[in-house]
Parts: structure tokens; sequence; C-alpha cells
């Protein structure tokens, strides 16, 4: 109240009235970007990242918790170099590891390890860091799965699922919802009433149950090219309706104005008419809804995985990892098989604050309306 | 109310009608054979199968088999189970029942705790309880719910405070009535909470932040000036209107409860609807997909109903424009 107060006098006496401070994410908007950066990057080159193949099984360090990354060993000297200590196993029904801390092995960057190929194209052998490939350990992170698969280079690998996935849903979702909502609003009539019923048709179905009603009209096996322009079409035919009623409402305010009318008077076709003068309009709620969806693109890819209907093994995805943790005994004595929940969690959180961020810069005016499907 | 019920009964059934031809069309139109998983059964003959897809109707046209069941729905035949050879509706009324005590229990929690802690929130604004409130509701809105769940599991293995999923216990039978409604209270409390972390934090924030605006305006400044204290202002001044919004998202938040409560189904092994219609994809059990699309849309309308009826239960203002 007392703020407020004093700006008006301030603008009645004609001072420059200071702006009011950012709303509260604003204020986080470098860490924002610095987390969606790397999350980026990290998905970018997923090859070189993970320091091991998502499919490699390591038989020898089945369900391995993460190995401890040292600067001072077992006699008390302190190491510049990280180092890790040999893994053994201990005798005993029970599968439990064990530090052999005679045997130490430094942690190197930028070392040669399983040759790969960056986006399937690029051949390469360097990883950001992990143990000489001549040493008779492996590095292993976050521990690894009940197939001794790398839980980190699964982790990498899978952030690459997510964030493809999320980022073709939300351009998929954008243009359907740009096409329907200008062509309704432009030409209205029977067009829009059509379109617009059946978006709020859509929009009447409980989301997951739509995805699934939709999911089941695809057979169950599939490829994993297949699944994932899948799973992009359901979201997308899920999420288009809200999108496209919001640029219908800004194409309606914009139809009837004078250089429309101008447009169409020099002779303008409507599709001319529609690319050129009216969607531009439009795009700041389009680009404000897309953004505030993209988590629910996330943690809808990650619920269908968890389920068995999404990302399919050995393909890893965070849902489909976190499958695994449904298995009590895993549960129970393989904690890290939970990590990836953490990565949805921190991803799904800087997406929502991107989210609002947009949103404010673009649209002070509105109020939060936070949705999810998983 | 009788003249507002009624007109929104009236506008739900050109939706219910568009919502069945649209869940018709998406699973009974796709691709692949409902009947498929029989035809690697050598215990079932060709013949057999044959003479299945007849009785079933999945031979005619399509158009024939739409109206076959939009008929048999309104007669309350909602088709047979593929997978469990049994009537769709005794499968899904018990299953639908589970669902409605699960989001309605979450949602009681949302309610009760949400819209108190957002009242606290707003009146102590920039005080330690409104911080930690909103830490509560970003975690929790970013927390995906299979994740929870799978904690929410683990506590219950480690601590053994609580089943481990579930609806009841394995002696449930041999319980007497009093000891029935316990058991399932008892299992009911860890999923109920998941799925009322996301509302309450939705709660939390609306009322918070409707309550600091309404408490921004003029009458409520001359209530205080006027010497009224400071609970009765908000109380009986700034809580009314602040409500409004609040029991708006009531309902809308229908539908993510019953999108959330489906994975926590799955996860804590509630047999309700959610957790059916997962292994209906499975079993590409056609029927049960289309009857949960249709009963889980129809709650959602209901609760929209319901929603509707308790603003202008709350503000006198709303004139129904019925």
């Amino acid at each position: 109240m007392g703020r407020e107060a004093t700006i008006h006098s301030q603008e009645q006496r004609g001072e420059r009235v200071p702006l009011p401070p950012p709303r509260r994410w604003t204020g986080h908007y470098r860490a924002i970007i610095l987390i969606l950066g790397m999350l980026s990057f990290i998905a970018g080159f997923a090859e070189f990242i993970a320091p091991y193949d998502y499919r490699t099984q390591h038989r020898a360090v089945i369900n391995l918790p993460p190995m401890p990354v040292h600067f001072v060993d077992a006699r008390g000297r302190f190491h510049l170099r990280p180092f890790v200590y040999a893994i053994t196993r201990v005798p005993g029904a029970q599968r439990r590891y064990a530090e052999n801390t005679r045997e130490r092995y430094a942690i190197h960057f930028f070392v040669r390890g399983e040759p790969y190929r960056l986006w399937g194209i690029i051949p390469g052998s360097r990883h950001l860091f992990g143990v000489s490939p001549e040493s008779p350990v492996r590095f292993h992170l976050l521990g690894t799965d009940q197939l001794g698969r790398d839980v980190f280079s699964r982790l990498v690998y899978g952030s690459r699922v997510t964030l493809s996935i999320a980022l073709a849903s939300l351009l998929a979702s954008l243009l359907l919802g740009l096409a329907v909502g200008g062509v309704s609003g432009y030409f209205g009539g029977w067009i829009d009433a059509l379109f617009m019923r059946f978006g709020e048709l859509v929009q009447s179905i409980p989301a997951i149950f739509l995805i699934l009603a939709l999911r089941a009209a695809f057979p169950l096996e599939i490829s994993y090219g297949n699944t994932v322009l899948m799973l992009v079409a359901i979201f997308a035919l899920a999420s288009w309706p809200e999108v496209a009623r919001l640029v219908r409402s800004d194409v309606l305010s914009v139809a009837g104005r004078d250089f429309v009318l101008s447009a169409r008077a020099a002779g303008a076709t409507d599709g001319w008419i529609l690319r050129h003068h009216i969607l531009p309009h439009a795009l700041t709620p389009a680009i404000i809804q897309a953004a505030i969806i993209v988590p629910s693109f996330i943690l809808g890819e990650a619920a269908l995985s968890f389920l068995g209907v999404g990302i399919q093994e050995p393909q890893p995805s965070w849902g489909n990892m976190l499958a695994a943790a449904q298995d009590l005994t895993i549960l129970l004595t393989a904690w890290w098989m939970l990590i990836p929940g953490l990565a949805i969690f921190v991803t799904v959180a800087a997406f929502t604050a991107l989210g609002d961020a947009i949103r404010d810069a673009l649209d002070p005016r509105s109020s939060s309306r936070p949705q999810g499907w998983g | 109310m009788a003249k507002l019920l009624a007109k929104r009964l009236a506008q739900a059934i050109p939706l219910l009608f568009g919502i069945s031809l649209l869940s018709f069309l998406i699973v009974a139109l796709a691709p692949g054979d409902p009947l498929a998983h029989l035809a690697t059964d050598p215990h079932i003959s060709p013949q057999t199968i044959e003479a299945l897809r007849h009785r079933l109707g999945l031979d005619l046209p399509a158009h024939v088999r739409y109206w076959r069941w939009l008929v048999g729905l309104l007669h309350g035949d909602w088709g047979v189970s593929l997978q469990y050879r049994l009537p769709v509706s005794t499968l899904i009324a018990t299953r639908a029942l589970n669902t409605l005590i699960l989001s309605l229990s979450a949602t009681l929690v949302a309610i009760l705790i949400g819209v108190p802690l957002g009242i606290v929130a707003a009146v102590r604004r920039q005080s330690f309880i409104d911080r930690a409130c909103d830490w509560l509701t970003t975690m929790s809105l970013s927390t995906p719910r299979i994740f929870l769940g799978l904690l929410a599991l683990l506590l219950a293995a480690k601590t053994g405070w609580f089943p481990i999923g579930g609806q009841h216990s394995a002696a449930f039978d041999r319980l007497t009535g009093v000891q029935r409604w316990l058991d399932v209270l008892h299992h009911l409390i860890l999923p109920a909470l998941i799925l009322s972390l996301a509302p309450l934090a939705v709660y939390l924030r609306q009322m918070r932040g409707h309550l600091l605006e309404t408490l921004d305006r003029e009458y409520v400044r001359t209530a205080r000036a006027k010497g009224l204290s400071r609970s009765a202002v908000i109380l009986k001044h700034a809580l009314r209107p602040a409500l409004n919004p609040v029991i708006t998202l009531f309902g809308y938040s229908i539908g993510n409860l019953l999108s959330g409560s489906a994975l926590v189904e799955t996860i804590m092994a509630w047999p309700g609807i959610g957790q059916m219609t997962v292994q209906a994809v499975f079993a590409r059990d056609i029927y049960v997909l289309m009857a949960a699309v249709m009963i889980t849309s129809m709650l959602l309308i209901v609760g929209n109903l319901v929603a509707d009826l308790l603003l202008a239960a709350n503000d006198p203002k709303i004139k129904l424009e019925a």
C-alpha cells in the first residue's frame, strides 16, 4: 500500500518514477540461463560428456553405488589431481563393494575412451572426464544400474531425449496453435466455430487420459525414432487448443484494423495478410503460452516413459530410468537410481522459471496459471 | 440455482456427445487389431477369435460400431473388457469410486492446508512463513509426481509406518466394519498426501495473491479506519471476495487432479481408474479406454459444475446469467 501511494504522489509531482522491483524470479534470470545453457550443452554433446555409452554393460560392477572421488589418499597425502580407488566385491551372498585403497587411479579430463560418433556423424574418442582406458577400473560417478550400465552416462543421454522431445513438442504445438487460431480468428464463421468447439472438446478431457488414449492409437512396440515422433505428435495434439484460443483472440482484435484493410484494398491475398500483418501480432500470447507449457511436456514424457509406454529400453530417458526404482529391492538398496528424479526436478524448475520470466517480460499484467501433467 | 443447474446440464450433453465421438475416433479406429493378443494364444482357435470378433461387432463398419456403442452407453452397457472378459460397467464402477475417494481426499488436504497457509502468507507478507510458503510452492510444482511416489514408497518401506501401496491389507476380509474403514484410511494417507501437494501449492499461491490484492482495496482500508480489528477486517471483508478465484480454481484443478491421480495410482497400486487405463493401453482394451475417457471427462464436468454452484453461493453479485 505504502509504496504505491508514494509512486502516485511522485507521478503527480512529475518526478521520474523508479521501476517497480522485478517480480520474484526475474532476479534469478542469470541462474536460469546458466542452468538451461548447461543442460543444452550436456544434451547437445552427450557423446563427449558421458564417459561411457548408454548401452555398455559393466557386468563386474552391477548396482555399484556412486564412486567417491578422493583428493587425499589412505596415507593422508594430498593430490591435486582427483582420483578413485579400485573397486572390489566383498565376498558374501549380498552384492557389496569396497574400495581397494592400494590401487589409485587418477581422473583425467579430455581422456581417450570408448569411440563414438557425435550426432551419429563425427567420429571421436575423447571424453570430458574419466580414468585412463589402460587402467582396469571404470569411473562410475553416479554408480551403475542393475545391468551394470553407467548411471551418469545414461542420465546425460537421457537429457538429450527429454530436451529434444520438449522443444519439438513446443514447436509443433506453437505451429498448430498459430495455424488454427489464425485461421479461426481471421475467417470467423463456421470454420471458427468448428475449430474452437473442437478445441474445447479436447480440453474437456483430463490431459493424461487423452494422452493415454492417443498413445493406445499407436502400436505398443515401435522404433526409437518413431517413439519420439509419436510423443511429439501426442503432446502437440493435447496442447494446441490453449495456444489457438489465445492467438484467435489477438487475431480478432487486429483483423479490423486499418493496416489490414489497406493491405486488402491493395490486393493482398488472405494468406499474405495472415502471415505478414496478423500473425506477427498474435505471436506474443502464443510464445507466452508455449513457454508456460514446456514443463508439462517434460513431465509428460517422463510419466509416459515411466509407465512403459514412452521411450523404451535400452534408450535411456529420465522417466524409464526411474521405472527401475519401482522395484522395492532396488528402491531400498540403490538410492542412486532415484537421481533422474532430481534431474527432472531441476529441469522443470528451470523451465518454469523461464516461462514466468518470459511472461513477466512480455505481459506483466497476467497472473501465474500453473498446470501440470506429471 | 436450479436454472443454472439446468443450463449447465444442457450444455454438458453436446459436449459429452462430442467427447464420445472423439474417444471413439482415437481408440476404436486406431490401426491394429484389438484381438491380436488372442491370436498368439495356442489355446484359442482362429474360429473362436472370429466368433468373438463377430459377437463384439468388430467386423462391422465404423459408423455402425459407434452407433451401437453410443446406444449401449446410454443404456448403461459400456462394452466388454477384452482383458478381464467382464462388462466394463462393473469393472469401472468401483475403480471410479476409488479414484473419487483419492482425488477428493487430496483436494480436502490441499484446501485445508493451502488456503489457511495462503491467508497467513498474505497477511504476514515477507515474513519467514511467507518465504517458506514461496519455497514450498515452487518446490512442489516442479517435483514430478512419479518421483514423489517413489519417495513415498521408500518412506513406507523404510519406516513401516504406512503400507507399501495397495488399497487394503491382506486380512481385509476378516476385519469388522470400523476396522475396514481404518484400514483403507491407513492405505489412503500416503497417496492422498502426494497427490495433494501440487494443488496445495496452487491454492496457496492463488489465495495469497488474491488476498493481497483485496487487502489493497479502498473498502478494506475504510473498514480498518473505522476501527475494526485486523482479524475482523481480514475474515469478514477481505477473505470472501478473495475466495472467488480460489473456488473457480477448484473446478479447473479437477482435470489436473485426475491426471495426477493416474500416476499416483500406478505407483502406489491404488486400484483406481488411472491404473486401469494404463493397463488398458498395454492390453489394447479399447472399450475400457473409451469408458475411462468418458468417465473422467464427466467427473471434470461435474467438478466444474460444483465450482459454479459454490461460486454462486459465495458471491451474491454473480447474477447467474441463466
